[in-house]
C-alpha cells in the first residue's frame, strides 16, 4: 500500500473524529470540560420474573423527590405490556399489565436522579398507627425487656430508636434479642418494637448509589418519626447510625413492598446504576432530543452496557499509552498490554493499594514458581498452577487484609489472574536466563507504563472526552497509526548508542 | 551534568547513520523479510536442511527427537560420536542449548568439565520437546549435531565458547559482520549484552576494525589479555560466499547470518536470524544507514559473487585498532 492511501486513511479517520466530536459539541452542548455541570445518576431497575400463562400485573415502587435528589426523567421498556403510573400519599408506583403472558419476561424502569443540594422531599405523611400484633410467649416478656431498657436509657424517639437498633445489633446484644431475632429480620424486629413502644416508624428500602454498579439489590433502612410525627430521620437497621448517607437513594418510603408481581414466579428486580455529567442546562432537556441516526452515542444503550462502556472505551487510552513508551521512548514491558490491564485494575483498586498488591503477588508468586521449576513440569500445567497460587495468594491476602481490617485490601480481586500467572511465569523464565537484572528492567518497566496508563485512564478529563466523544476513538486509532510508522529513534536509544558519537577522538 | 552526559543528540545519530529499532522493524524486516519466510529461519532443522539442499555447510546432523517416546532411544542414536551439540529447533537467543565435548565411560562432559549422566541427557531432551526453550512454549523438536571443532587460529581470542561470526546481509549483499568473543562475563556464552567481546570486522578484509565490551572500546580480550588488533579471520571470501549464498536460500531482504570457522571443513553456517540486532553498529562504530542506502541503488538479480565483491570493494575500512602511520602522523 502506498504512502498516499496511508496518510489518506488517517486524515479520513482524524476528519471524521474531529467532525463527530465537535458535532456532539454544538448539538448536544456536552462541554469538552468535565467541570462546571450537575451530576446526574441513571438508575436502572431490570425486573425479571417467570409468567405463568394467564394474566399478569406487575407493581413497583418509584422514587420521588427527596433531599438531595431530583427525578428528571423516567423511561420504561416493556414491549406488549399496558403501563400506568400512580401516586399517592405513601409513593409512586408503576403498574404493568398483560392479558397473557409465558416464560421468562423482563421489564425495565429507568430513571434520572439529578444531585442537587436544594432539593427537598415532599411532606411525608407518618404511618397509621398499625393496630399491634402481640407476641407470643416467652417473646412477649423478651420484648417488654427491650423496650424498657432501651426506653430508659433515651430522651426521645430517636435516640430510642438508636439504643434500641444497638441493644437488638450491636455489641450488647443479649439474648433477649437472640431470641427475637429468631422470630423476625433485623429490620422488621426493629420497627415492630418501635411501634410497639408507640414510636411511628416503618421499614423503607434504598439503592446505595455507586457509579458502575451493576446487579445490585435495594437495602433496607428504618425511618423513625419525631414525636410530633412531622420530622423524621433514618436508621441503619444494623449498626444504629442516624442519618441519611449523602449516596443513599430512598427507592420506597411507604413501608410498602417494592415489587408486588401478581401471575408470575421467581421474580426480582436489580439495579444498575452510573453517574455522569451533563451541564445544567442540558440535563433538563437531554432525553427530550429526538434520537437521530448522528446522536449516535453511548448514552442510547441501556445502562448495564453503558456502564460496561466506560471502562472498555478508556482502553484505547492505555493502548495509546503503550505504544508511546514503546515506539517513542523504548521502554521494554513484559507482555505488550499487560500494563494496560493492570491499569484497569490500578482503576478500582486506587494506585497504592495496587502497587502495594501487585508487587506482593508477584514477588510470592515468583517464590512459589521458583519451587514449581524443580519439579520439571508441563508448561500448560506449570502455568495453571501457578494461576492456582495467584488465586490462592490473592484469597489470603484478602483474608489478612479484611482481619486487620484493611478494607482496601479487597479490592485486590480486581487483579486479572490470568493475566498475574503469565506475567509471574514470563518473568521466572526471565529471570533464570537473563538474571535479576533483566527482570527488574522489564518489571519496573511494565509497572512505569501501568501507572502512566492508569494516570492517563483516570484523569477525570480523559473520561470525560472519551465517554462522551465516541469521535475521539477514530482520533486516537489515528494516532496509533501514525505512531505505527515513526521511523526515528527512541529515547533510550539516544543513551544505547551514545558512545558511537563520541570516538571521533578516541582516548 | 553527568547524567546528562550519557545521551546524545538524534542529528548526531542521523549523522553517523545509526539505525534504530523502529526504522529496523519498519523500514528493513518490515519491508525486506515477508512473513511468510521467517519459519525457515526460525526452526533450525528447516534452515538446516534447506542449507544441505543449497550446498551450504553446516555442522552435520546426527538426528532428531520428535517425540517424547523417542528421547529412550537418544542412546543409540549417540554412540560413536565424542562431541555432539544438542539445541531446540525453535529455541532463540542460544537458550536450551547443551554442548557435549566428549564422551568417557557412559559420562558426558561439557566443556567447563560438568558431567552429565544419559539420564540428564534425556531430561535436557525432553525439556525441549515440552517448549521449555521455545518460542512461545510451543512443542518442539530437538535436533542433534557434531560438535564444531573450532579453528585453532582463534583460540586465544575466546574464553571458553565458541567465537562466531555475525554477518548482515542486505539483499545479498554482505553489509557489515562482527565477531562475537565469549569471556570470563559472558559466562561462555557469545551475547553481547552479557558482557561478550564484540568485534568490528573489515568486510574487505575479514580483519579487525575494532571492539568493544558493554559498548566501551577496548584492545584486548580482557580473560585471555592477547591483543586483539592481529584477528583476522581466515577464508574470509569463502564466509562471505556462505552468507551471500543465504540470500538465494531463503528469500530474506534483511538478515543476519551466524557462521562458526570448523578445523575441517572451513566457515559453516550455524543459524539465521530474521530480525538481527543493531548492536554490530556498535561494534564497527559506524551507522548501517549508508551502506543499506547504497545497497538498495543495486539492481536485483546480481550473482552472489560479484555481490561479495562489490561489498568488499565498498565497505573496505582502516582498522581502528593499530595506529597507521599517516593516522599517527595527522594526530601528532
Amino acid at each position: 500500500m502506498s504512502r498516499l492511501m496511508f496518510y489518506i486513511i488517517v486524515g479520513l479517520l482524524l476528519v471524521a473524529g474531529i467532525a463527530t466530536s465537535v458535532h456532539r459539541h454544538v448539538q448536544f452542548e456536552i462541554p469538552w470540560l468535565p467541570g462546571e455541570q450537575r451530576q446526574v445518576w441513571e438508575i436502572e431497575a431490570g425486573i425479571n420474573f417467570n409468567a405463568q400463562d394467564g394474566p399478569v400485573q406487575v407493581d413497583l415502587a418509584l422514587p420521588s423527590h427527596q433531599a438531595g435528589y431530583r427525578v428528571l426523567t423516567e423511561n420504561t421498556a416493556s414491549s406488549g405490556y399496558g403501563l400506568a403510573y400512580q401516586a399517592d400519599e405513601l409513593g409512586r408506583t408503576a403498574q404493568w399489565t398483560i392479558r397473557e403472558a409465558a416464560g421468562s419476561q423482563t421489564l425495565y424502569y429507568s430513571v434520572q436522579m439529578l444531585v442537587s443540594q436544594d432539593a427537598q422531599a415532599p411532606v411525608q405523611t407518618p404511618p397509621e398507627m398499625t393496630p399491634i400484633t402481640p407476641w407470643e410467649s416467652p417473646y412477649d416478656t423478651a420484648a417488654s425487656q427491650l423496650i424498657e431498657q432501651a426506653w430508659a436509657r433515651s430522651a426521645n424517639n430517636a435516640t430510642f430508636a438508636r439504643e434500641l437498633i444497638r441493644d437488638v445489633n450491636g455489641e450488647r446484644q443479649g439474648e433477649n434479642a437472640r431470641l427475637l431475632l429468631s422470630q423476625e429480620n433485623p429490620a422488621a424486629l426493629v420497627v415492630r418494637l418501635l411501634n410497639q413502644a408507640g414510636v411511628l416508624a416503618r421499614e423503607v428500602s434504598g439503592l446505595l448509589l455507586e457509579d458502575g454498579r451493576r446487579r445490585q439489590t435495594l437495602s433496607s433502612w428504618i425511618q423513625v418519626f419525631d414525636e410530633s410525627g412531622e420530622q423524621w430521620s433514618i436508621f441503619h437497621p444494623l449498626t444504629g447510625e442516624q442519618g441519611k448517607p449523602e449516596n443513599l437513594l430512598l427507592w420506597e418510603t411507604g413501608g410498602r413492598a417494592v415489587l408486588e408481581v401478581q401471575g408470575g414466579t421467581n421474580s426480582r428486580v436489580t439495579f444498575s446504576m452510573m453517574t455522569h455529567d451533563q451541564p445544567a442546562s442540558a440535563a433538563v432537556r437531554n432525553h427530550y432530543s429526538e434520537d437521530t441516526l448522528l446522536n449516535f452515542s453511548i448514552h442510547s444503550l441501556p445502562l448495564e452496557e453503558q456502564a460496561l462502556f466506560q471502562t472498555i472505551l478508556l482502553i484505547p487510552i492505555g493502548a495509546l499509552m503503550v505504544v508511546f513508551l514503546r515506539v517513542l521512548v523504548g521502554i521494554k514491558t513484559s507482555g505488550t498490554f499487560m500494563p494496560v490491564l493492570i491499569a484497569l485494575a490500578f482503576i478500582q483498586t486506587t494506585l497504592p493499594t495496587g502497587l502495594i498488591g501487585f508487587l506482593l503477588i508477584v514477588a510470592v508468586g515468583l517464590i512459589i514458581r521458583n519451587y514449581l521449576s524443580y519439579l520439571n513440569l508441563l508448561l500448560v500445567a506449570r502455568v495453571s498452577a501457578v494461576i492456582i497460587t495467584v488465586i490462592a495468594i490473592i484469597s489470603i491476602f484478602t483474608v489478612l487484609a479484611y482481619r486487620m481490617g484493611l478494607s482496601a485490601g479487597l479490592t485486590i480481586t480486581f487483579f486479572p489472574m490470568i493475566i498475574l500467572a503469565w506475567t509471574i511465569e514470563r518473568m521466572s523464565i526471565l529471570w533464570e536466563e537473563e538474571g535479576p537484572k533483566q527482570v527488574l528492567i522489564q518489571g519496573g518497566g511494565s509497572l512505569i507504563t501501568a501507572v502512566l496508563a492508569y494516570l492517563a485512564m483516570n484523569n477525570p478529563w480523559v473520561r470525560h472526552i472519551t465517554f462522551n466523544f465516541l469521535g475521539v476513538q477514530l482520533i486516537l486509532m489515528a494516532l496509533i497509526l501514525l505512531l505505527g510508522n515513526y521511523t526515528g529513534y527512541r529515547l533510550l536509544e539516544l543513551r544505547r548508542f551514545k558512545p558511537i558519537t563520541d570516538d571521533e577522538k578516541p582516548s | 551534568m553527568s547524567w546528562f552526559n550519557n545521551w546524545t543528540w538524534p542529528t548526531r545519530l542521523r549523522d553517523k547513520g545509526i539505525i534504530g529499532m523502529n526504522r529496523r522493524n519498519i523500514r528493513y524486516i518490515g519491508r525486506y523479510n515477508s512473513r511468510r519466510l521467517y519459519p525457515l529461519v526460525d526452526d533450525k532443522l528447516k534452515t538446516k536442511l534447506l542449507a544441505q539442499q543449497y550446498g551450504i555447510t553446516s555442522p552435520e546432523l546426527i538426528g532428531t527427537v520428535t517425540t517424547q517416546f523417542g528421547v529412550k532411544h537418544i542412546g543409540e542414536m549417540l554412540t560413536g560420536h565424542a562431541g555432539f551439540v544438542i539445541k531446540p529447533a525453535k529455541g532463540s537467543g542460544g537458550k536450551g542449548i547443551l554442548v557435549i565435548e566428549k564422551v568417557e565411560d557412559n559420562a558426558f562432559i561439557k566443556p567447563s568439565g560438568a558431567k552429565l549422566t544419559l539420564t540428564d541427557v534425556e531430561r535436557h531432551v525432553s525439556n525441549i520437546l515440552s517448549g521449555l526453550y521455545s518460542l512461545g512454549g510451543s512443542p518442539d523438536v530437538a535436533v542433534i549435531e557434531t560438535l564444531i571443532n573450532f579453528d585453532e587460529s582463534l583460540m586465544d581470542y575466546t574464553y571458553e565458547g565458541v567465537p562466531d561470526i555475525r554477518v548482515i546481509v542486505f539483499k545479498g549483499y554482505p553489509v557489515m559482520a562482527m565477531m562475537r568473543l565469549s569471556t570470563a562475563a559472558s559466562d561462555g556464552k557469545a551475547n553481547l549484552h552479557q558482557g561478550a567481546v564484540g568485534v568490528g570486522l573489515n568486510i574487505a578484509t575479514g580483519a579487525a576494525l575494532r571492539a568493544v565490551q558493554f559498548d566501551r572500546p577496548c584492545f584486548s580480550h580482557p580473560d585471555t589479555g592477547h591483543d586483539l588488533a592481529s584477528l583476522v579471520v581466515p577464508q574470509w571470501e569463502t564466509l562471505l560466499n556462505l552468507a551471500a549464498g543465504c540470500y538465494e536460500m531463503t528469500g530474506l531482504g534483511y538478515l543476519g547470518t551466524d557462521m562458526v570457522l570448523d578445523r575441517k571443513h572451513g566457515p559453516m553456517l550455524l543459524e539465521l536470524n530474521a530480525r538481527p540486532g543493531l548492536a554490530i553498529q556498535m561494534t564497527n562504530g559506524e551507522g548501517l544507514r549508508r551502506r543499506l542506502d547504497l545497497i538498495e541503488r543495486q539492481p536485483d538479480g546480481v550473482p552472489a559473487k560479484q555481490r561479495v565483491a562489490f561489498s568488499q570493494h565498498h565497505f573496505a575500512r582502516q582498522s581502528e585498532l593499530v595506529e597507521s602511520p599517516d593516522t599517527a602522523s595527522s594526530s601528532a
